[in-house]
């Protein structure tokens, strides 16, 4: 056993070295506190004492960034075994309830909370890109796949017999998910592959002919081509790459966002894992046409199982030559990648957000303008771009901006990753040429007694039968291709519930009408639920959406009322179903026998309650702290009057009595 | 001056100068856009979202959006107005704003901007009541961040202005809130003199200062003779609009 | 002109609204050429004569007897109109939600205010538990949250220029919105 003291002296070198490791630089935030977590189980005040002191900041900013993002723990646990249980719809819908009572029972500790005993902690966590292979969880980062009661038990079992998580048995991995690097049980589950990411590309193809043309030239063919962003707003991504080249600086980013957290999407998942060399060749055209000599991939913690791979990979580039000083041979053009880990925030997938968490922020989004591409990552322009439009940069280049203009409709050129979840015979990644129709999508994935369909992730739009004919595309129903499937047996509200619910865990709280107006919205919700709800709050809901999605800051709170009002507009049904007019003017909310109950059980028993249930206790310290915490504010020290004054209680003259007060 | 240009606001003629926010260029001319937020001599942030605008067709703070040549701006219309009076509402319902027992009662700029904003029909949203701790660790001063708006002033005014960082946030979205560098404020390097302790920066009744509680009698606090904004709609601005025009 | 029949009452409240309506001083006279008082402390009926044009309830509710006179309220009168801050989000009894969070929300209320200590002389550790007491509700409610309300006047107390200019405009069947400068929430 080591000394209190001995265990402080270490803690702190392992701050410090964390802090070393990055050059005490206060823009790799997130790094250094991923190494300290790592080490320590959780990042505590002392810590974050010596992290702001190594980086001279103060330590209210390192606790901002800390409690900002979910993963980050403020307790530290050496040791500890963290499971996060997938509480999106889709894991329960697939029984992730079940899954989450065994391994409490198993256990013995409840969900959120930790307990002394074991090191083990259990979480509900929202999508981690397993929709597909649901119920899903992840233990120490590791995932595990299509849970059931057994399987968890013998997880349960498992940890508490102390094997260590990377010991702890797994299916086989389809894929480079099996390699020694990876070695997880997920599967690819690619159904359909197509003509853009998954048909053969000759590696290194694009990168030699963009490598032929001028970096203005290779911005017109991805003009040519009539590229947009995959990441849902579907942004031309010329633009962003023309504004980003043609703002004079001495330094430029490419940045991939790699933080695929719309609940039902994974398809990154998926490029990351096995066409991760196409995503850096992309980056590496993208930072030639742009004049960018450093690269960041934002890789979200979920995925955080590929981070060795995807660095191996990097490994590799770098002694090929493929990333380094004069990349290919070709002089002036250098360029390099980095990883840079998210921690559990959704709105790091906004770009501004994304580039605050890689300075080392809390995840908040940036005042526009300027865009990032003007000024984006420590103030040099930034070109941010979804894995999966980066991995179409190669293709466009091997095989001309035509070929890829033929493909999809007229103003959504290219082919679309679906990540196809939810009740459907065949759930996981298709790629479809833009233009597909949901009816199309539903019959290749077996989704045949489909009642709703959720495009675009909870963000997205939800639609009934009627609307199943419309198409994929940026013209009709754009979506960065979630496709969440729900059949007759599902509770279409209590889905609408649950995305209101992930929205107000992941607003950043930066503005007023996300911050707060979602958490009205669900209290809506929940009031519709209950068949509390009348027709004037139905009114109501959307006069709060309306005041939401205009006056929001970013593109969360921009499309967060989306369930309400997608659901309403599709199925006003299940609304109108469940509205009553209340007699009488009375609000059918307010249940006077329930509101009573505590103090009927009071009254109609006092000697009982005398005894246990309001034993009423002599005046303890607490009391008395809490009695000179009230007589020391001085709620009036002086009166309007002038020639009036209140006596002043003693103890406010007493610093020390603000001191003790503060303490307690 | 040479390059001045004009923005039309809800059909009037404003003029402003590049580098200028729309807010700017209407404060100069006499033109109120209600705001929270924002306030003299900090770097806009468009957080509170009150001054929203609609600047051609898209609705973006007045605080931090460039003012463009001949940009047509939507104002004071009863579309952005509901907008304004929603988002007093949810600051009103997300806080404990027990006006009559508290302090800035009457020199709250929350408070002045829900009389401007005619906010009486507050019944259509519940009230959150959070139960924050309160910090009186102080001696100069009390922190009750359940009154908290978000508006970052006293975050902005120590970074920018004291250069400590005594406040920052933790946590995010709902479970937001203000923190301080150290365990208490006590703790802190804030002080007396300090511009983000100074009256004005907190908008609202979460930084108090002690012995001074009610010391303005009601009638003649800031906002019981006159509505939040008259200082820049009384501004000679007005006129400086019409010679401007002239010119 | 038949004049309007008006009730008032005083729930979790201090009876400041009241005292502001009083305030009114001789305008009350004119107003009586319009307005007649029902159910009201102020004419000590303590149940509805008949049915009413407009209901003032001051106050918020914080226990039974409350909630009752709140509903009887709501159903015997067309318009109903919640006047002062209690009334309208609960006042100063709704810090007592403060303690929301406690486990046992409305035993640790009694127990901070019945509980022995420097300031509370109760050796016997005795609350008040008289057939005649209204039960306590769990925690205070605004009226809104227990029926409808058809109109708020804010204010601690609504200044009678305030209540007078809401019965007038009720009188006169115009708009009841109040301008910025009647509105006060303290």
């Amino acid at each position: 056993m080591t000394t209190p003291q001995a265990a402080t002296d270490y803690a702190t070198d392992i701050v410090k070295n964390a802090c070393r490791q990055y050059n005490n630089d206060a823009s790799r935030m997130m790094d250094i506190l991923w190494c300290v977590q790592d080490a320590l189980g959780g990042i505590d005040t002392d810590a974050m004492t010596v992290i702001a002191q190594q980086t001279s900041g103060y330590r209210v900013e390192v606790e901002g960034v800390v409690s900002f993002y979910s993963f980050f723990s403020s307790q530290p646990r050496p040791q500890v075994v963290r499971i996060y249980l997938c509480e999106d719809v889709i894991d329960q819908h697939a029984g992730i309830a079940e899954v989450a009572a065994v391994f409490e029972r198993t256990l013995g500790i409840r969900i959120g909370q930790t307990s002394a005993d074991i090191p083990v902690e259990l979480h509900w966590t929202p999508c981690i890109g397993l929709s597909d292979q649901a119920p899903a969880a992840l233990i120490n980062f590791r995932p595990f796949t299509r849970l059931t009661p057994d399987k968890a038990e013998a997880l349960a079992r498992a940890i508490l017999a102390g094997i260590a998580v990377h010991e702890l048995p797994i299916g086989e991995g389809e894929g480079n998910n099996s390699k020694p690097l990876i070695n997880v049980e997920v599967a690819n589950n690619l159904r359909l592959p197509g003509a853009v990411y998954f048909a053969p590309h000759r590696p290194l193809s694009g990168l030699d002919n963009a490598g032929r043309l001028s970096p203005a030239q290779v911005r017109h063919e991805i003009r040519q081509a009539g590229l947009r962003g995959r990441g849902g707003a579907g942004y031309p991504v010329w633009k962003k790459w023309e504004a980003a080249a043609t703002t004079a600086s001495e330094r430029r980013f490419v940045i991939c966002n790699a933080d695929e957290g719309e609940p039902g999407t994974f398809k990154d998942r998926l490029l990351l894992t096995e066409k991760a060399d196409l995503l850096f060749e992309g980056m590496t055209i993208a930072a030639y046409a742009v004049g960018a000599s450093e690269g960041i991939l934002y890789l979200r913690a979920e995925y955080r199982y590929l981070h060795a791979w995807l660095n191996h990979l990097l490994l590799e580039r770098r002694r090929q030559g493929l990333l380094g000083k004069a990349i290919r041979g070709m002089e002036n053009f250098d360029f390099d990648i980095r990883i840079q880990l998210g921690a559990g925030a959704y709105i790091c997938g906004e770009e501004s957000a994304l580039i605050s968490s890689c300075e080392g922020r809390r995840g908040e989004p940036k005042t526009k303008p300027p865009f990032p591409a003007q000024a984006g990552y420590l103030g040099y322009p930034t070109v941010v771009n979804n894995v999966e439009t980066l991995c179409a940069i190669p293709a466009i280049l091997s095989r001309g901006s035509q070929w890829f203009a033929g493909l999809g409709t007229e103003q959504s050129s290219g082919t679309k990753l679906l990540s196809v979840s939810g009740d459907c015979s065949r759930p996981g990644v298709y790629e479809v040429p833009l233009g597909i129709s949901v009816k199309e999508v539903l019959t290749l994935a077996g989704g045949v007694d489909a009642q709703a369909v959720q495009v675009g992730g909870a963000s997205g739009e939800m639609i009934g039968v009627a609307d199943f004919g419309r198409s994929l595309c940026f013209e009709d129903l754009p979506t960065a291709g979630a496709i969440m499937i729900f059949n007759g047996q599902r509770n279409l509200l209590s889905i609408v519930h649950y995305f209101m619910r992930f929205f107000v865990d992941e607003s950043c709280g930066y503005c007023t009408p996300c911050r707060v107006g979602n958490v009205f919205l669900l209290q809506a919700v929940e009031k519709i639920m209950k068949g509390l709800g009348e027709a004037q709050d139905i009114e109501s809901m959307r006069q709060l959406s309306e005041t939401i999605i205009a006056t929001s800051r970013c593109g969360l709170g921009h499309t967060s009322p989306n369930p309400v009002l997608s659901s309403l507009k599709h199925f006003p049904l299940v609304y109108s179903s469940l509205i009553r007019e209340n007699a009488k003017g009375m609000q059918a909310g307010f249940d006077l026998e329930q509101a009573l109950a505590t103090a009927r059980a009071i009254v109609r028993r006092p000697a009982e309650v005398l005894q246990c249930e309001v034993r009423l206790q002599p005046a303890d310290a607490h009391a008395s702290d809490r009695l000179t915490g009230v007589l020391a504010y001085p709620l009036i020290a002086r009166s309007g009057l002038d020639d009036y004054t209140v006596p002043k209680v003693d103890s406010t003259d007493d610093p020390s009595a603000h001191q003790e007060d503060a303490e307690s | 001056m040479s390059t001045t240009f004009t923005i039309h606001v809800d059909g009037a003629a404003i003029p402003a100068r590049p580098g200028q926010t729309i807010m700017e260029a209407c404060d100069a001319a006499g033109l109120y856009i209600p705001r929270l937020c924002d306030v003299e001599g900090l770097a806009p942030q468009g957080s509170c979202r009150v001054c929203t605008v609609r600047d051609n067709g898209r609705c973006v703070s007045a605080c931090t959006q460039p003012a463009m040549p001949e940009a047509v701006i939507e104002h004071d219309t009863e579309s952005m107005n509901r907008y304004r009076r929603d988002l007093v509402t949810m600051l009103l319902h997300e806080g404990n704003h027990l006006c009559p027992g508290c302090e800035a009662s009457g020199r709250c700029e929350l408070q002045a901007m829900a009389y401007r904003l005619g906010i009486t029909d507050s019944n259509r949203l519940p009230y959150l009541q959070p139960v924050r701790p309160l910090d009186a660790s102080h001696p100069l001063w009390v922190l009750d961040t359940n009154r908290c708006i978000f508006c970052s002033r006293c975050i902005r005014a120590s970074r920018e202005q004291d250069g400590k960082n005594v406040f920052e946030y933790v946590g995010r979205g709902i479970h937001k809130r203000l923190a301080v560098n150290g365990n208490h404020l006590a703790d802190t390097s804030a002080q007396e003199g300090d511009h983000a302790m100074s009256d004005g920066i907190c908008p609202v009744g979460c930084i108090i200062r002690k012995g001074e509680g009610f010391s303005t009698p009601i009638g003649q606090r800031r906002f019981d003779k006159h509505l939040i904004g008259e200082e820049i709609e009384n501004k000679s601005g007005r006129s400086d609009l019409s010679t401007e025009e002239a010119q | 002109m038949k004049k309007l029949r008006l009730a008032t009452t005083s729930l979790a409240g201090c009876f400041g609204c009241h005292m502001s309506l009083l305030d009114m001083d001789e305008r009350l006279i004119d107003l009586l050429q319009f307005i007649e008082f029902d159910r009201s402390p102020l004419t000590d009926f303590k149940t509805f004569r008949q049915r009413c044009d407009i209901g003032l309830v001051e106050g918020g509710c914080c226990n039974e007897e409350n909630v009752r006179v709140l509903r009887a309220f709501r159903e015997n009168c067309d318009l109903l109109i919640a006047i002062g801050q209690c009334a309208i989000m609960g006042g100063l009894p709704v810090m007592r939600n403060a303690i929301m969070h406690a486990e046992q929300p409305l035993n640790e209320c009694l127990q901070t205010a019945y509980a022995p200590s420097e300031t509370v002389w109760n050796p016997a550790c005795r609350i008040p538990a008289d057939a005649e007491l209204p039960l306590l509700l769990d925690k205070v409610y605004t009226c809104a949250e227990v029926v409808k309300i058809d109109y708020q006047i804010p204010g601690c107390p609504p200044s009678a220029d305030a209540l007078w200019y809401v019965l007038n405009a009720a009188v006169q069947g115009n708009p009841l919105d109040l301008p910025p400068e009647l509105i006060r929430y303290d």
